[in-house]
């Protein structure tokens, strides 16, 4: 059997791609779409579905791809997927359908997420169907955050009929999809996009509203016949180390939060500043000290490090992610962690004490423990440092919860259909598994969404 | 969703007062609490203290001074203008109880944050003697206003225009060394007013509370900009806060943090009042 190797998506060339903020990879064209499309063997019992949390169905909106007919492609995926342009570039499908997906044993799988990303921008430049709403239930449905887990329950349980009002505490919707995942990865026009659809779909947004201040859960379960809690997992996680309150010193949240919401990028056209650094040092290996240490670099940075405690193939960012760092220039210095953070005596961050590290046996996460070789320790001059070590969720709406019970690291505990130990309280996302992936979390809202629905249709 | 300016005005030179409407936040809104604003989509998120509201209007006042870009943008508006964004009432309410006697310090702008609370105390029942302090008669906030809820009111100002020729801190070191029994001192100013004023209060042992105006981007705990060190503790001066134990404080990280952006803000305010001349530069 013939297998062709798609050729990788056309990117900005590395050299120029770091002095902008431009999406890195470009895109399909019609003809590459089709042709990628007609790879897939159409399955009886197709893999790849089971792959993906929101279980897209993929065999069916490749099909439609590989006829040409890409009105009936997204409809296909929207039907599963409500934010299928945000996915097409932020899942790791290595890890999800393009893993299970039949050809990948034989050499490369579908392109499956390219193919998504394809089918949506296409919709988006001519134009988005809605489709029908449900039969009103005269049901209300609170959803609290605007990020993955939020977007979809709201876009589901609007479409089953409910009448859903969204609260977002910041001043743009999207949660981590706008205040996280950088430009060049994620526009911000694609997420305004999504956004848009949601809410045409019926779905209130009420911005700047923050729950737990403004109003209470107790006093949204007045209001609302159920809520859907996807507040994330906003708040910062620090090394707990000598120096880290030294100026120049960020959590990975901050640093990403004044580029991306804040277009600090673009300062002082708009008037958030952020700190440009000569030598930038970002700690930890996931998908957020990738875009923080890219965002330096397009900053202006004159060197950019990355320093993780593990080894390469313990790192928990995209391969893809790790790739375009390495080709833009970002330099990685594994099996490395910071001690202690050295100031110049006037509070400001001059060097990054860093320990070498040796791997031993697994641990309870299943990788390789790492251990600090004693006698090994070093400097790495740095003028700003960016802490990517990862995120819990943010206390604020359990702290005005009567009844919901979280974890000893703060997460909302949840059965695995939502529901809290709260009546008529659901959960889903980073708030109830800790930082975890864009499209964890949409699945998670998916199934919160029709345990919702369930309840309230029995009610 | 935007939120419109009642009222503005000047109260003394470069210190603004600034209602706007925002229902649902006066609804919810205590002594001790902040709210962040943008102006417009390129603006920046700025925490201010709340220094009035109003639940039946609707209404929140806040006081400031104009520092930098933000601040000046903010005093050129006026009444019927629109904010883009008004967020809160974020941070945790001032501790309002019947503790016996509590000085009240408030030093320039600082004089805004404190009188809620002064109004507040004095309802629970407490004796107030309250301290303000300008830099000179002419900066003297609200008066009137602290005269209303105080027993006893001093004022000071460094050039000595008006009251006592001085700091706030002498009153305060005064009041202490003559006896009076004092059960809680909170004082609200720039860093070092509030730092000297722990100072003094230490060796007396009388529970010190302070605000501090920490840089802020959400104000929802997500950041971290705010980070302070209280007791050798690192805190969220936006969720754990912004009233702290004057005696665990370090105010010279607070300092130091606050000038984190200095070269930043004076580009953006130069550019902001070239832009307004039309000039060249």
């Amino acid at each position: 059997m013939l297998v062709l190797e798609l050729k990788r998506m056309p990117e900005q060339d590395a050299k120029k791609r770091i002095t902008n903020f431009n999406e890195v990879a470009l895109g399909l064209t019609e003809e590459q779409a089709i042709e990628e499309a007609k790879r897939c063997l159409q399955c009886k019992t197709p893999k790849c579905m089971k792959g993906c949390p929101v279980e897209v169905k993929i065999p069916a909106f490749l099909k439609y791809v590989s006829e040409g007919d890409f009105a009936s492609a997204i409809k296909e995926i929207k039907s599963d997927n409500a934010l299928p342009a945000v996915c097409g570039r932020v899942c790791p499908q290595e890890t999800q359908c393009e893993q299970a997906c039949i050809l990948s044993k034989k050499g490369a799988s579908v392109s499956i997420g390219y193919l998504e990303r394809f089918v949506a921008d296409r919709e988006s430049k001519k134009g988005v169907q809605i489709p029908a709403p449900g039969e009103p239930t005269g049901k209300k449905v609170a959803v609290v955050g605007s990020g993955p887990a939020g977007l979809t329950a709201a876009a589901d349980l609007a479409r089953m009929g409910h009448s859903v009002t969204m609260f977002e505490s910041l001043h743009e919707a999207g949660g981590v999809l706008t205040y996280g995942i950088p430009e060049f990865r994620l526009p911000k026009e694609i997420v305004r996009a999504e956004v848009e659809y949601v809410k045409k779909l019926g779905v209130t947004i009420l911005l700047d509203s923050v729950i737990g201040k403004i109003e209470t859960l107790d006093e949204l379960l007045d209001d609302f016949d159920a809520i859907f809690l996807g507040t994330g997992a906003g708040l910062p996680a620090f090394l707990n180390i000598d120096g880290e309150n030294l100026n120049g010193v960020y959590s990975a949240n901050e640093f990403l939060t004044r580029v991306n919401l804040m277009k600090s990028y673009l300062f002082p056209e708009y008037d958030t500043p952020v700190k440009i650094g000569k030598h930038v040092t970002v700690v930890g290996g996931g998908n957020v000290a990738m875009d923080a240490a890219r965002c330096a670099l397009r900053l202006g940075a004159e060197e950019v490090t990355v320093v993780y405690r593990r080894g390469e193939e313990e790192m928990p960012a995209r391969a893809e992610e790790i790739k375009h760092a390495k080709e833009e220039g970002i330099k990685f210095r594994l099996l490395t962690n910071p001690v202690r953070l050295v100031g110049d005596g006037k509070n400001w961050v001059t060097h990054v004490e860093c320990i070498d590290m040796f791997l031993c046996e697994p641990d309870e996460s299943g990788r390789c423990k790492p251990m600090p070789l004693s006698g090994s320790e070093h400097l790495i001059e740095a003028d700003v440092v960016i802490i990517a070590i990862g995120t819990s969720p943010n206390p604020l709406v359990m702290r005005s919860a009567k009844g919901l019970e979280i974890t000893k690291h703060g997460r909302i505990i949840a059965k695995d259909n939502g529901e809290t130990t709260r009546k008529r309280v659901y959960a889903g996302g980073d708030a109830v598994t800790g930082s975890a992936t864009v499209i964890g979390a949409m699945g998670a809202g998916k199934i919160a969404a029709r345990a919702i629905d369930e309840y309230l249709r029995m009610k | 969703m935007s939120f419109s300016i009642l009222e503005k005005q000047e109260l003394v030179p470069t210190i603004h007062l600034m209602t706007v409407r925002a229902p649902a936040v006066a609804k919810k809104a205590q002594p001790g609490q902040f709210i962040m604003l943008r102006i417009d989509e390129r603006g920046e998120r700025v925490p201010l203290t709340i220094a009035d509201f109003d639940r039946e209007k609707g209404t929140i006042t806040m006081i400031f001074q104009v520092l930098g870009k933000t601040t000046m943008h903010l005093s050129m508006l006026k009444a019927g203008d629109d904010l883009l964004d008004f967020i809160g009432p974020l941070g945790n309410p001032a501790h309002i109880e019947n503790a016996g006697t509590v000085i009240l310090i408030g030093g320039g702008v600082g004089v805004a944050p404190v009188f809620p609370q002064a109004r507040a105390l004095k309802s629970a029942g407490n004796k107030i003697i309250s301290i303000i302090g300008a830099r000179n008669a002419g900066l003297l906030l609200w008066e009137d206003r602290m005269r209303e809820v105080s027993d006893e009111l001093h004022i000071t100002t460094d050039d000595g225009t008006k009251g006592h020729h001085g700091f706030v801190t002498d009153i305060v070191k005064k009041i202490l060394e003559q006896g009076t029994k004092v059960d809680r001192v909170i004082a609200i100013g720039p860093p070092v007013m509030m730092r000297a004023v722990a100072g003094i209060t230490r060796p007396f042992n009388v529970r010190t509370i302070v605000s501090l105006n920490s840089i802020m981007v959400d104000g929802t705990g997500m950041c971290g900009a705010c980070r302070v060190l209280v007791g050798n503790e690192t805190k969220f001066a936006c969720v754990d806060g912004p009233e702290f134990d004057a005696h665990l404080v370090d105010f010279t990280l607070l300092m130091s943090r606050l000038a984190i952006y200095q070269p930043e803000e004076k580009e953006a305010l130069e550019k902001y009042t070239c832009d307004r001349k039309g000039c060249s530069c």
